[in-house]
């Protein structure tokens, strides 16, 4: 044994006792880490400058020196996941999701942006525009108007040059006219007109046949409306009111468009959502007392209310943490020198999301999810046949 | 053999009135005498992505 071994072994056999006392006394040894440690895995700590310990351990043996097993496995996440629905309206969601990997938990944000189908115009037929708002313009602000239609209930378009069926195309027209001596109009999306059996336009490369019928830009072997899943309710827009032009007296405009199935990441107009976000469980810390004077002045600068007074007699008073989640990490309470530092400790729970969907209105925001879920699936699927 | 060409209505630039004019005639609007004429935007349709 070396000296310097020699003086560590003394060292330890001086404070032995306490900390064998302390190991003695942690819960049970080897299946839960020391709280340091858990802190570290679980929490990204918010210090004044800069989150700390940002990254989760994934390594199953990260902790196999403490006899702490850290792999993932199947039945312990089936046990701890959550998913607690916190606010729900047509439009919105916002749920927690606990118990998951921030990088699960980005993939469904993701999928939900770029990847869940939905119905979306993608051309134009102009017959006649004299509004002051040009072709292309126009063309792109019918782009991005969300269509009322199930995706699921229709095919993706056959690029490879085949027809315009029913089961591809929703075809909508435009007719408006600001007559002369009239006073201007304001043309909305309610103005777009379904057209259940397809095309009205004639396709300008045929010869006009007597006998046969024109040929038009799709080819719809039956009426939309005819079929059961659109008889109910007529296909139209989400919001009657979005505008898209305005006519002075004598202008007027005259086109069809073309809505068909694709996703966001061939085009924004297709993502099912406004948006969709999450971010980690905010957790508000108070690691000493913080009385009276102090109390008051910790209220105050905090510019959501995440603090409160909390009356503990004798006319003392001491903060309390009410609402942590409304937390937006400003940090202002932990500025203000170190003291506010140690009084107060910002944290995010690694593993608690709280996600939020805004929809576009054509699916609901939580059959988006659950879409978006499957289409995850379907995607881990791929990859296990790929494999095997 | 072409179908005959439809006649092309023109707009007066001065008082906004329609006029069809032919080959040879004059460019002048029958109503006013204006001499300037603008063409009207023909019904061929056109496509457009809406990208």
């Amino acid at each position: 044994m070396s000296s310097s071994d020699e003086e560590q072994e003394q060292k330890k056999n001086g404070n032995g006792g306490g900390i064998l006392d302390f190991i003695m006394n942690l819960e049970d040894v080897p299946s839960k880490l020391s709280p340091h440690l858990e802190l570290i895995k679980t929490r990204v700590v918010c210090s004044i400058d800069a989150p700390q310990h940002t990254d989760t351990i994934n390594y199953s043996g990260a902790y196999a020196a403490l006899g702490v097993d850290n792999s993932v496995r199947l039945d312990s996440f089936c046990q701890n996941f959550k998913v607690e629905v916190k606010k729900l309206t047509d439009d919105d969601i916002e749920f927690d999701m606990i118990g998951i990997d921030p990088s699960l938990a980005n993939a469904f944000r993701r999928i939900l942006i770029a990847e869940v189908p939905t119905m979306a115009i993608e051309r134009v037929y102009i017959a006649n525009n004299t509004s002051i708002i040009q072709d292309e313009v126009l063309s792109h602000r019918l782009g991005l108007i969300p269509i009322n239609a199930d995706p699921t209930l229709f095919e993706y378009p056959d690029n490879a040059g085949g027809e315009n069926n029913e089961k591809n195309t929703i075809v909508f027209k435009l007719h408006v006219r600001c007559e002369k001596g009239q006073p201007r109009i304001t043309v909305k999306s309610d103005e777009l007109k379904w057209l259940p059996n397809g095309s009205d336009l004639i396709a300008d490369d045929t010869k006009p046949n007597a006998g046969s019928k024109p040929k038009t830009f799709t080819s719809f072997s039956c009426s939309q409306d005819s079929l059961p899943e659109f008889s109910k309710k007529p296909l139209g827009p989400t919001n009657p009111d979005i505008i898209l032009a305005k006519l002075g007296p004598g202008q007027e405009i005259e086109l069809e468009v073309h809505a068909v199935k694709g996703v966001g990441k061939t085009h924004a107009k297709w993502s099912p959502v406004a948006t969709a976000w999450y971010r980690m469980l905010p957790e508000v810390v108070l690691t000493e007392d913080v009385t009276d004077e102090l109390a008051d002045e910790l209220v105050t600068k905090c510019p959501v209310n995440v603090f409160d007074i909390e009356d503990i007699g004798k006319g003392r008073k001491r903060a309390t943490v009410v609402k942590p989640r409304a937390c937006t990490l400003c940090r202002e309470c932990i500025r203000g020198g170190k003291e506010w530092e140690d009084r107060v400790s910002l944290r995010r729970v690694k593993d608690h999301f709280i996600f939020t969907i805004e929809s576009t209105g054509a699916i609901p925001p939580e059959v988006l999810f659950t879409q978006a879920v499957k289409i995850l699936e379907d995607k881990c699927e791929r990859v296990i046949t790929e494999l095997s | 053999m072409d179908p005959q060409p439809e006649p092309v209505s023109y707009l007066c630039g001065d008082c906004g009135v329609e006029n069809t004019i032919k080959s040879g005639d004059v460019i002048r609007c029958r109503d006013c005498g204006y001499r300037i004429l603008y063409k009207k935007r023909t019904r061929r349709i056109v496509q457009y992505e809406a990208r």
